[in-house]
């Protein structure tokens, strides 16, 4: 049933291409309708599986000769992705409503990109997930390149030639396996039986790890991530930060831990305490963790604080998938959807609430704006949105994050102490956005006054309202009661870690 | 040995010959008063009748030889070798029905005559067993291609073209015949089968002419894939000629020339039943170290050719502004990749080899159709003459999309499979550090790549049209390049239908 998700997907978007120009609003419905019937079978599968361990979906062979399969599968950790996915696209095509340029194009790269997306999720044969991985490449630079806004060419094409570098890496890693393997077969099941040896693993780790971790703004292959989300119309940076990124650590997961576990063993000898490929990456995630929390600091455009969180808060899945235990492999998951709702949250709210009416993003004039009054909604908004962000509890972004913290503590008390002061600094700029967008004190000069400098900004419409209400309520349920994705979740990592990988 | 066998081998050859004579006579004796449309039109379908004749009456596996052994064989057919000669005649199929809307010429009989015989020259080297037949028939297509090249009269750079093709390939054609008298006098046979089980002896005994004579044809068949450094004539080859001419250039010529080194590589493979043991043959005696993967000094040249190619294809493929010259550099690249299957030959990788190179002529004979289609309206072949074409023609756009998509290897397209298998094939062949360097080399190359088929596709999607004027395309043409796209699109996704078929064709060592 969930492989429906990428077949709606697709044929929407095909339809969005056959659409006569200047129907928006018939485009903008279809969207709607695809994504919903997206979440709602994402949602129908999800609790379908609820209890259930990895189900095939379809398998069914694509090229006998070379042992490809067209094999679609989900378990716990898919399923919760998927979830994540439907919920992205709902809401970005609601925050997208406002698209008047070429609109059916837009949706139709939009769905495309989101079958793509779906399929990484369900695929269970790794040529198959690259497919899917590369086919979500196209989109993306398109959807920046003509619906962006500051140095939208340039972000793009930088966009795609670090995900285009990442994923010629991972091709490269997947050809070795497959080669080294015999050439039997691609399944990701088969692979990682196949014995591969640990001298191999332990380059092909690093290789494939570095490939998804770019797309996962792995500092320092982070850059694409700020130019990228920042460049992007709000729907592609809710998106991007939203599921595209967790396509990257996805990948991490299930294809560089999954099929090379031996790449993380010892090297065997040590140098200033980096004694293997885990050390490596995981100070890699702290340094990301620090490093995105640090510059989203002292940024003087809005979206380029959310663009360097983002690096900071996809530092903590990385940081997860590098502690090797349960519960912080299990907080990398759920941090992947927390950050994913969130994400989505934030740059809607900076994006399209607060951008599309005052078009400046910078403090510098945003404080002069007076939002609060102007726009109490988005100040409001921002408000819910920022305290997930933060991590505080009753959100979700408390449960992932702590339990990633425990998790690393677990593997190395100096990973959980430096992410800890992370989190501390993540409280810092969230306060700092917050208060110089909305709550500045600044006294309003003569030209700022209501009756005279004032244009009108516009009421709030219902998409906007309704794609908040999605991603907020998305996120506080699972603050309130983390156990609706744990329960699924916990199992599924733990079949992961013992000893057969997938 | 008689002549009825011979008769029975070349059929598909007699056939197109007879068709260019039969166009001839028709453009040139009945429609001297139709119009153009109508006589390229004629032209152009009686060419592809030929072709389709041609196709239906292809031989199944026979040989033509001496004495009926591999031994003195001069042509083969069927197998593999009808695969790549279905290949040329569907491709030069395609290529003449990008004619019927070109109108670069008047003389459109001559045009579809010349064409037929250079793909005949294609036919005969996909089958050659003898070095005498591999020459002739090179000839017979180059010769056909320079006149192709100059077949504009009106635009200069058409002439030039051709000059600098014409000169390079008589040069190149003359150290292949160098090389071709090295290895007979080495050998005592022209015989392929003979050359290669008395090169290794002559190897053996570390003759240096026999590097020489290496070295020579490696020259002279590296200018006909436009391998790096004998690559000089592709960008102006490219840029001059009239675009189907350039479809022809860059597709069937492409085919054939990789036929040929298939076929040679197919005779080193052979007498010792896999590569492994021609490598551990060639390799006890020292020049030839294991790491390197490679079975005979011949796949070391081919492998060097690779590695420069596609490093240098792709890098100056990036500085292009001329969409033409960005194809000649791409498909540099592109031989590059083939060549680095060709280094590391093993049954599946011939059978890769073939799929690559068909579905690469597949895919760039619809490029050029687009070009040409886009430079009738515009006059140029500049980047800045795609801007905004999908608002001029929605149509066109998406198969340019689909095309260099698939060029530059993003799945489900055919050029991703493509890659995907050919590389799987030369990994499959076990050779060690090397060959895995050169796949990751040539990996990370299409990464590059895909910069400078986005910078076409940007102007085509993102920037603002100049000029919003919506350009016209003839239905033939518009036929013509969606079922290239269409091609593109379903041999991508269903990868398995031409695979089958190809790697059935090629006979497991």
């Amino acid at each position: 049933m969930l492989a429906w998700t990428i077949y709606l997907s697709f044929a929407g978007a095909l339809v969005e291409v056959l659409l006569p120009r200047g129907r928006a609003g018939l485009a903008r419905a279809l969207a709607l309708l695809i994504a919903l019937a997206g979440l709602a079978i994402a949602v129908a599968g999800f609790a379908a599986g609820v209890g259930q361990g990895r189900t095939t979906i379809t398998d069914v062979a694509w090229v006998p000769a070379m042992g490809i399969h067209y094999l679609l599968a989900a378990d716990g950790i898919s399923r919760v992705l998927v979830l994540l996915t439907g919920l992205a696209a709902v809401a970005g095509v609601l925050f997208s409503w406002n698209i008047e340029l070429r609109t059916n194009e837009f949706f139709a790269f939009f769905l495309a990109l989101i079958g793509g997306v779906y399929g990484v999720f369900l695929s269970f044969d790794l040529f198959l997930l690259f497919v899917f991985y590369e086919i979500a490449i196209v989109p993306k630079y398109f959807l920046i390149a003509i619906w962006g806004s500051t140095r939208r060419e340039y972000a793009a094409m930088k966009l795609a030639l670090y995900s285009f570098v990442g994923s010629a890496m991972v091709l490269i890693g997947l050809l070795a396996a497959y080669a080294t393997s015999g050439g039997h077969s691609t399944s990701l099941i088969d692979l990682a039986h196949a014995g591969l040896s640990p001298q191999f693993q332990m380059w092909a780790f690093p290789l494939t790890f570095v490939g998804f971790g770019i797309l996962a703004g792995m500092w320092p292959f982070h850059t694409w991530a700020p130019t990228g989300h920042v460049a992007a119309p709000t729907a592609a940076s809710m998106l991007l930060a939203g599921v595209v990124m967790k396509l990257g650590a996805y990948g991490c997961l299930r294809v560089a831990i999954g099929l090379f576990p031996h790449g993380m063993d010892p090297w065997g000898f040590s140098f200033i305490g980096i004694g293997s490929w885990r050390d490596v990456f995981a100070i890699l995630a702290v340094i990301g963790i620090l490093y995105g929390a640090l510059v989203a600091l002292v940024q003087t455009d809005f979206k380029f604080v959310i663009g360097y969180s983002s690096v900071s808060h996809m530092g903590f899945v990385l940081l997860g998938l590098m502690t090797l235990n349960q519960i912080g492999i299990t907080g990398a998951v759920l941090q992947m959807y927390s950050h994913g709702v969130i994400a989505g949250l934030l740059f809607a709210i900076v994006g399209r609430i607060v951008y599309d009416r005052t078009h400046t993003r910078q403090f510098g004039d945003l404080e002069h704006m007076h939002l609060l009054r102007r726009l109490p909604f988005a100040a409001w908004a921002f408000v819910i949105a920022g305290m997930a962000s933060m991590g505080l509890p009753g959100f979700s972004g408390f449960v992932a994050e702590l339990q990633v913290l425990v998790g690393s503590w677990h593997a190395n008390p100096l990973w959980a102490a430096a992410a800890g002061i992370g989190i501390v600094v993540g409280v810092a700029y969230t306060w700092r956005a917050l208060q110089k967008a909305f709550f500045t004190d600044s006294r309003p000069t003569a030209e700022d006054h209501p009756k005279t400098g004032w244009g009108d900004l516009g009421a709030v419409t219902w998409p906007e309202v309704a794609g908040f209400t999605l991603l907020s309520a998305a996120s506080l349920l699972i603050g309130a009661y983390p156990r609706v994705l744990l329960d699924t979740i916990e199992p599924a990592v733990r079949t992961f870690l013992a000893g057969g990988a997938q | 040995m008689n002549y009825s066998e011979l008769f029975r081998v070349t059929l598909p050859e007699t056939v197109l010959e007879v068709a260019a004579l039969l166009v001839l006579v028709v453009d040139l004796a009945f429609l001297r008063k139709a119009d153009l449309k109508t006589r390229a039109s004629v032209a152009a379908l009686l060419g592809i009748v030929g072709c389709v004749a041609a196709l239906w009456l292809m031989p199944a596996q026979t040989m033509f030889s001496v004495d009926g052994t591999v031994s003195t064989a001069l042509l083969v057919a069927g197998g593999w070798v009808a695969v790549a000669q279905i290949g040329i005649l569907v491709l030069t199929g395609l290529t003449l029905a990008l004619l019927v809307d070109a109108g670069f010429t008047r003389h459109v009989g001559e045009y579809v005559a010349i064409v037929l015989m250079s793909a005949t020259g294609g036919l005969i080297i996909a089958g050659a067993q003898d070095l005498l037949v591999i020459f002739v028939g090179l000839e017979l297509l180059s010769l056909g291609l320079y006149i192709l090249t100059a077949f504009a009269k009106q635009s200069g750079k058409s002439a030039e073209a051709a000059m600098k093709y014409y000169l390079f390939g008589g040069m190149s054609a003359a150290f292949l015949l160098f090389g071709f008298s090295y290895l007979y006098g080495l050998t005592g046979s022209t015989n392929l089968h003979q050359v290669v089980l008395g090169s290794i002896t002559s190897y053996g005994s570390g003759s240096p002419l026999f590097y020489v004579a290496l070295v020579l044809v490696a020259a002279g068949l590296g200018f006909k894939v436009a391998a790096v450094p004998f690559h000089l004539w592709a960008p102006d080859a490219y840029e001059g000629a009239p675009a189907p001419a350039a479809a022809f250039i860059a597709s069937v010529s492409k085919v054939a020339s990789f036929a040929l080194l298939i076929g040679i590589g197919t005779v080193i493979l052979h007498p010792f039943g896999n590569a492994r043991v021609v490598q551990f043959v060639a390799g006890h005696r020292g020049p030839m170290p294991k790491y390197l993967g490679l079975q005979h000094p011949w796949s070391m040249l081919l492998a060097v050719l690779a590695a420069v190619s596609m490093i240098l294809g792709n890098l100056a493929a990036l500085a292009q502004v001329s969409v033409r010259r960005l194809l000649a550099y791409s498909a540099i690249a592109h031989a590059g990749y083939m060549l680095l299957a060709l280094a590391y030959l093993s049954s599946r990788g011939a059978a890769a080899l073939l799929y690559y190179v068909l579905t690469y002529g597949l895919t760039t004979i619809g490029a050029f159709g687009v070009v040409g289609v886009v430079e009738r309206s515009t006059g140029s072949d500049r980047m800045d003459a795609f801007l905004g074409l999908n608002k001029r023609n929605p149509l066109l756009a998406a198969v340019l999309l689909v095309l260099f998509l698939s060029l530059a290897g993003i799945p489900p397209l055919v050029g991703f499979w493509a890659k995907f298998n050919l590389f799987a094939a030369v990994l499959g062949v076990g050779g060690g550090v090397v060959p895995f360097t050169l796949v990751a080399l040539a990996v990370a190359f299409s990464a590059v790549s895909l910069y400078y088929y986005l910078q076409v596709l940007k102007r085509a999607y993102v920037m603002p049209a100049t000029d919003a004027t919506p350009i016209k395309m003839d239905a033939v043409t518009m036929a013509a390049l969606l079922l290239i796209a269409a091609g593109v699109v379903v041999f991508g996704c269903f990868p398995a239908l031409l695979q089958n078929w190809i790697a059935s064709s090629y006979p497991a060592l």
